[in-house]
């Protein structure tokens, strides 16, 4: 009888102290989340925004921007496709896409060049590289322009691709480089008794051992390549070779008082990185993790 | 045997190739430059010595666009450097598990997104008669604050300045994250058995354990601060006047406007500089820090 009303005390005693436990956790959450909502309104908002007055007519925008659209004009995007962005868009895509592709693959080579071999000079490569990723562009805009020029490259989508590559390359070979350390000396040690070369080793080896990795490559150079805005500003004049970014400047230009094709130009610009990173979410992370992401 | 030795070189040789050609030889072309005086297309450059320099430090241009500069930087370190902790330290406290993932990709969405798109958004945003801005300030009945926000001078910078922050807070937040869970989860529960609050722990065991995290946000935030060019180029192009001039379009507008390339090489000399002079001085401090 005695034990059993000690239990039965007890058990009371602690659901008690668990409820204050809990009151007190949610008192301690809800600051926090106070927080969190805040900062989530600043940030969604304006996106939010964009979206719904992105299916308005510009009278509409100017009578009512805060409400959702009377009717949806989905025309805008067409109107917004037709004038110019299809052709930025296409601009990007190749430019990206190259600019992905050769940044990966060279950095790849230096990287397996870096890890596997004993060789003078070896330190060089790796010096540059972590000194090429603080240089930010601007301040050799002058003399690159120059060097574009004199390579008769100015306005090809050329004169974007290179420095583009050459810019990603410290970061790349950085990344690439860690996850190449990581291979087991074993594997290539029997490849090579087997007779394979160094140049068989990399493509049968290493490459295919290290897919997540030469992915997350290509998902940050993506990334800045898309949005780039000042190389392509600058070295690219023809409107029909331009990429998103400088050609929205000159779609805002054309648009002046077309607001709602505007801002459906925003969206159809935004999109397609919005969508990679909401599926690839793990893999920008990784890269991020590994150094500067930004330019 | 000669191939073999060769080998290595081959596979670096790309890199260095390109790194060289388009990262390195610029930067070293450039101090050259910015002792000539020439133009895009002609073919003749004159020596002038340090009359570049000397001009620039005689252009009251080139002091706003200075101020404006480390305006950025001291807003940026405490928006994105301090806020992008805090906010990291919030989304990885046990009390806010059930929906961090959710406000972590929503924190983080700015940066995926173009500066150009975001740029062109926000000048609706500071629209004097239709801006988000300016409604939300009529909804809370402070009519007399709006303002055109880009239009006036005392106001241009920092509604530049603003964008970029709305812009990049995720990001530095996101290397926090990074930061903070590598940080072993016995130094929390010590610190819970020992009855430590919230700020004690976040004083105590998280700035500390990420304290090489916090050296490289700022570094990342300060050299982004003296290299901006973007934000202001789209938004302002460093108007009304030269009210938000920075370093950046000052170097474009010498370069491609005015065709003064020395004098732009000359003012990129300057921005390298400072940027190195900001990252000197922060190992220095980091040091001693480390030391204490």
């Amino acid at each position: 009888m005695e034990a059993d009303k000690i239990t039965s005390t007890d058990y009371s005693m602690q659901s008690i102290r668990v409820r204050s436990y809990k009151r007190k956790k949610i008192a301690g959450a809800i600051p926090l989340y106070t927080i969190l909502i805040f900062y989530f309104l600043i940030i969604a908002y304006p996106l939010f925004w964009m979206v719904i007055n992105s299916f308005k007519t510009t009278e509409e925008i100017f009578s009512n921007s805060w409400a959702l659209p009377t009717t949806w004009l989905v025309s805008n995007y067409v109107h917004a496709w037709n004038t110019g962005i299809s052709e930025y868009f296409l601009n990007s895509t190749i430019v990206t896409l190259s600019t992905c592709l050769l940044t990966v693959f060279l950095s790849a080579l230096g990287a397996y060049g870096l890890t596997r071999f004993q060789f003078k000079g070896k330190k060089l490569l790796l010096i540059l590289c972590m000194g090429g990723m603080m240089l930010s562009p601007q301040v050799s805009l002058v003399p690159l322009y120059k060097l574009i020029q004199a390579l008769g490259i100015h306005d090809t989508y050329l004169a974007l691709i290179l420095p583009y590559v050459a810019y990603r390359i410290p970061i790349t070979v950085l990344l690439i480089r860690a996850a190449f350390l990581e291979v087991p000396k074993e594997l290539e040690e029997s490849a090579f008794l087997d007779g394979c070369s160094t140049w068989s080793v990399f493509t049968k080896i290493f490459l295919p051992l290290n897919l997540p990795i030469l992915f997350t490559g290509i998902i940050i150079t993506a990334y800045f390549t898309w949005n780039e805005f000042m190389f392509a500003l600058i070295f690219i004049d023809s409107d029909s070779l331009k990429t998103i970014p400088a050609g929205l400047m000159q779609f805002r230009d054309a648009l002046q008082t077309n607001w709602g094709v505007l801002l459906a130009g925003l969206m159809i610009s935004a999109i397609p990185i919005i969508t990679l990173f909401l599926f690839l979410q793990k893999y920008f992370v990784r890269g991020l993790a590994s150094g500067s992401l930004k330019g | 045997m000669t191939l073999r030795k060769m080998a290595p070189y081959l596979y670096i040789a790309p890199c260095i190739l390109l790194m060289g050609l388009f990262v390195y030889y610029p930067i070293v072309e450039n101090f050259r430059f910015a002792f000539y005086e020439f133009s895009a297309f002609a073919p003749d450059k004159v020596f002038v010595g340090f009359e570049n320099f000397l001009a620039l430090f005689q252009d009251e241009v080139f002091y706003i666009a200075l101020k404006n500069n480390i305006w950025y930087a001291v807003i940026s370190i405490v928006c994105q450097v301090f806020g992008g902790l805090i906010l990291a330290a919030i989304l990885e406290d046990p009390l806010t598990r059930l929906l961090s993932g959710f406000f972590r990709t929503a924190f983080f969405l700015p940066v995926i997104i173009s500066i150009t798109v975001i740029a062109l958004l926000f000048s609706f945003v500071y629209n004097p008669d239709i801006g988000i801005l300016n409604s939300f300030l009529r909804l809370l009945g402070l009519e007399e604050w709006t303002r055109a926000w880009l239009g006036e001078s005392e106001t241009a910078i920092f509604a530049v300045i603003a964008v970029s922050q709305w812009q990049s807070i995720g990001y530095i937040m996101m290397l926090f994250i990074v930061a903070i869970q590598s940080i072993p989860q016995e130094l929390y529960e010590a610190a819970d058995i020992d009855g430590a609050n919230k700020f004690y722990k976040f004083l105590h065991i998280t700035v500390p354990q990420v304290k090489e995290m916090l050296f490289v946000a700022t570094l990342i935030t300060l050299t982004g601060a003296f290299t901006v060019f973007n934000e202001p180029y789209i938004l302002t192009s460093g108007g009304p006047g030269n009210a938000s001039e920075v370093l950046g379009t000052l170097l474009y507008k010498s370069a491609f406007f005015r065709d003064e390339m020395g004098y732009a090489s000359a003012i990129a000399t300057i921005i390298l500089l400072l940027s190195l002079a900001a990252a000197i001085i922060q190992m220095k401090l980091f040091k001693t820090g480390k030391e204490e």
